[in-house]
């Protein structure tokens, strides 16, 4: 723990460099070692993984730089490198490990790098949905009766080899449709940079800004529940 | 900083190498072989470890234990299903198994410390140095429990265990280095009692493992298993022998399967041959390589489906992997090969000896952490998901399988009742749905202070370290206050426990170097033996009869003494047979010098 506390205006900033060195007391002027004494210094806990990668807040990025960068870091951070040193400092190197694998995983995939951006900034993407996508409504409802069936029929009848040749269909349709999620989020994701590379504080801009976090909220939450439809058809049929 | 030592603790053997000067090198004791056979027995003349407790494996097979790693946090009933093959005997207390050898109980952890410590002290006579700090492999999908074990064991043979490493990727450090590779690489390694398969990128000396996966209870024991049913089968039909009731000859058809096995990696077919007890003579079966992969099939079939899971976890295709490893003395067999071929499309790569790769891996590695190697870093994920119980005996997972260690994940608790003080936390490894199914790998209670319901917010943080082991911290949201906690492991030794090993193991290390000089001295002894029975035999004449008396008086003192429990008198006989067959060496040399330089005498050419 950090210790310190934070209100919400400082935690886009990067809060170690106007921190002191935890070693030398000296003012924080380096990235993730005190220019002083060379020590590496703590993450801190507020510190969002866009920052910790040196990225703007975007949706597009590229994965070799974000790989080239996790590896850079790695070197700097791995508890392999602490092995010699003091306690605190091998401390350290395991809690920015940790943090940094956390940040990798995060950003690397493009739905968990967008529902964390979300989360940044407009609070929880995680409230899970219980019901189906209205558009969806009627097909999942009649799915879930297929499936029950099918679960109870026996399997080398006539009768199972009819409703598995259906939810095969309707697996299908189900990942047409999941497919058609992404393209319309990956659409999103181009607007939020582009909004953002632009930069204007107007009012336009500010609506903008909020349609387009409200639909991204609404196509994952309804991604993530076809997701696991289809997950529980597969493992259903398997 | 002192000298790191890189040691793979195997099911049946175990190897320790080191780092010299940029080069990883396996150590093997004078005239011995590197590797050390994973076996300790009890003998009438104390414990012995390796090549001579093997040899006891037929002789005292209720006293002799091997594949402990099978047993490694493990409790009883986890391994109930081949109780029946092991002929010592094995009891539970605490939920750790303890096995019976004469009047002592001994946890797997203190069986391995036995081996590590011969390891260790091969290591010391090499290098001429004391070791006390070790990277020890263990297999990629050995979860929580087995790990701690490991570094328990080490601990108990007087070990810092600096680092717990995968063998696959171990093993890959020792490829790395030697082949220079960049690229998608898969690594198979099928050793004597475990399975592992491991996906790594390997780009400018950064080795990311992407995905592991395995099976911790499938290896060369089990084809040995198979060949040996298929001769016990065979005795009992054709000589009405039940060999189950003999655990001697149990120990000898399953040697003789190993060996069996073992040629038919080279030739197309082999018989064994055993003897039988009860006066029912000789026992002798032609086995074909074909017959021996109708045995194996369904276990080589076993290991595949770990690796499409790896692969799928990986999100690769076969056509994606660019070099196929294979690690472990069961990769040797033609069957393992073809498949794996099959299987990635590309011909595996067999060019490091697979008994030795992770060894010298785990050198590397010891040599990264000391420093020395600072271009190559490992970044490895752990191979079970980790959670919580939650309500209704489900598992809520926080931290995936395939995550890159240093892992953590945090979880924030509160109460249900009014002036409730404890938050009982249970902790499971597993891809399982419900709690049951997923290992146990602790229970905890976390204090809480005397609140309304809802009130206490106790942040609770599961972090995975480097090694692949978990450490569990607990922060009062309110207070910030940090809170210690006994964690009681499911299945393992607690720290008082191993504590108590460590000490015992201390008070034992005196009878231990007796041991050990005692063994080295009739090994000894025996070669002195064999030499001057030979001289005898073939000198005899150029002597005169009172001289060869000397010698044989002196022979059989030194075979009594050689039966004994004095080192130190057996040293002393030696030294009499030497003394007493001086003029036997000097008439010999002389003779064969006859021979040579046309009746020359020593006097004359010297």
């Amino acid at each position: 723990m950090s210790g310190h506390t934070h209100n919400a205006d400082d935690r886009r900033e990067l809060q170690m460099a106007r921190s002191m060195c935890w070693h030398c007391q000296s003012e924080m002027a380096g990235e993730y070692f005190c220019d002083r004494c060379v020590k590496v210094q703590p993450v801190s806990k507020d510190l969002d993984y866009f920052t910790c990668f040196g990225l703007p807040r975007r949706l597009a990025l590229d994965p070799q730089a974000l790989e080239a960068k996790f590896y850079e870091l790695s070197r700097a951070f791995h508890p392999d490198f602490y092995q010699n040193k003091s306690d605190a400092e091998q401390t350290i190197s395991l809690d920015n490990s940790a943090m940094l694998n956390t940040a990798y995983r995060t950003l690397r995939d493009p739905i968990q790098r967008a529902e964390y951006l979300l989360d940044l900034e407009a609070g929880s993407v995680k409230d899970i949905r219980t019901t189906p996508p209205a558009d969806l409504f009627e097909e999942i409802l009649e799915l879930q009766d297929t499936l029950d069936e099918f679960r109870t029929s026996d399997r080398a009848s006539e009768n199972a080899a009819v409703l598995r040749t259906k939810l095969d269909a309707d697996r299908a349709t189900l990942e047409q449709r999941q497919r058609d999620m992404e393209a319309e989020l990956q659409q999103l994701f181009s607007r939020w940079d582009a909004l953002q590379d632009r930069g204007e504080a107007t009012e336009p801009a500010r609506a903008e800004r909020g349609r387009i976090l409200k639909d991204m909220r609404d196509i994952l939450s309804n991604r993530t529940y076809v997701k696991n439809i289809v997950n529980d058809l597969l493992a259903t049929i398997a | 900083m002192s000298r790191i030592v890189g040691i793979d603790l195997g099911t049946t053997n175990s190897l320790v190498a080191y780092m010299d000067h940029g080069t990883p090198r396996v150590i093997s004791a004078q005239n011995e072989r590197a590797m050390v056979p994973s076996v300790v027995s009890l003998t009438d003349n104390g414990l012995m470890v390796g090549d001579p407790a093997k040899e006891h494996l037929t002789r005292n097979p209720e006293r002799t234990v091997y594949s402990v790693k099978r047993f490694m946090g493990k409790s009883l009933a986890d391994v109930q299903g081949e109780l029946a093959y092991f002929p010592y005997t094995l009891t539970e207390k605490g939920g750790v198994i303890r096995i019976q050898l004469g009047e002592k109980s001994y946890s797997p952890p203190q069986i391995s410390a036995m081996i590590l410590k011969e390891l260790k002290l091969r290591a010391e006579a090499f290098l001429g140095e004391s070791i006390t700090k070790a990277v020890i492999t263990v297999p990629a999908y050995f979860n929580d429990s087995q790990r701690q074990a490991t570094k328990d064991a080490g601990m108990i043979a007087g070990l810092e265990v600096l680092r717990i490493i995968n063998e696959p990727t171990a093993a890959s450090l020792a490829y790395g280095l030697q082949k220079k590779t960049q690229g998608t690489i898969a690594v198979y390694d099928l050793g004597g009692g475990t399975f592992d398969i491991s996906i790594l990128k390997l780009k400018n000396g950064i080795f990311e493992v992407l995905a592991t996966n395995g099976d911790t209870h499938l290896g060369g024991d089990d084809f040995d298993q198979q060949i040996a049913d298929l001769f016990l089968a065979e005795i009992r039909t054709q000589y009405g022998l039940d060999l189950s009731t003999h655990p001697d000859n149990m120990q000898a058809v399953r040697l003789e399967a190993e060996r069996t096995k073992i040629r038919l990696s080279d030739e197309l077919k082999t018989t064994a041959s055993l003897d039988l007890p009860d006066g029912k003579g000789r026992f002798t079966r032609e086995l074909t390589r074909d017959q021996l992969d109708a045995l194996s099939i369904a276990l080589v079939e076993r290991t595949l489906g770990p690796c499409r899971l790896a692969l799928k976890d990986s999100g690769l295709a076969p056509g994606d992997i660019d070099e196929v490893v294979l690690v472990g003395g069961s990769t040797r067999m033609p069957l393992v090969r073809q498949r794996v071929q099959a299987l990635f499309g590309k011909q595996p790569h067999c060019e490091l000896n697979p008994d030795e790769v992770v060894a010298l891996g785990a050198a590397v590695q010891a040599d990264i952490l000391s420093g020395g190697t600072t271009d190559m870093l490992l970044l490895d994920v752990t191979p079970l998901s980790l959670g919580i119980e939650t309500m209704g005996g489900v598992m809520s997972s926080l931290i995936r399988r395939n995550t890159t260690i240093p892992a953590s994940a945090k979880e924030m608790f509160t109460t249900y009742v009014d002036g409730q003080t404890g938050v009982d936390i249970h902790i499971l490894q597993g891809e399982r749905e419900l709690a049951k199914d997923n290992r146990s790998l602790a229970r905890f209670r976390l204090k809480v202070p005397p609140l309304p319901a809802g009130v206490p917010r106790i942040e609770v943080t599961f972090l995975i370290d480097a090694n692949g082991i978990l450490n569990v911290m607990a922060k009062d949201m309110r207070t910030g206050e940090t809170q210690s906690m006994e964690v009681k492991p499911s299945y393992g030794l607690s720290d008082q426990e191993v504590e108590r090993m460590i000490e015992d193991s201390f008070k034992f290390a005196a009878d231990d170097v007796n041991a050990r000089k005692l063994i080295e001295a009739r090994l000894d002894a025996g070669a002195l033996i064999t030499t001057t029975e030979k001289s005898l035999a073939d000198g005899g004449h150029l002597v005169a009869t009172g001289e060869i008396e000397a010698i044989r008086a002196a022979l059989s003192a030194l075979v009594t003494a050689k039966d004994g429990n004095d080192p130190r008198a057996i040293r002393a006989r030696m030294a009499d047979i030497e003394q007493a067959a001086k003029g036997l060496t000097v008439a010999m040399l002389d003779d064969s010098l006859k021979q040579g330089l046309q009746g020359k005498k020593v006097s004359d050419v010297t």
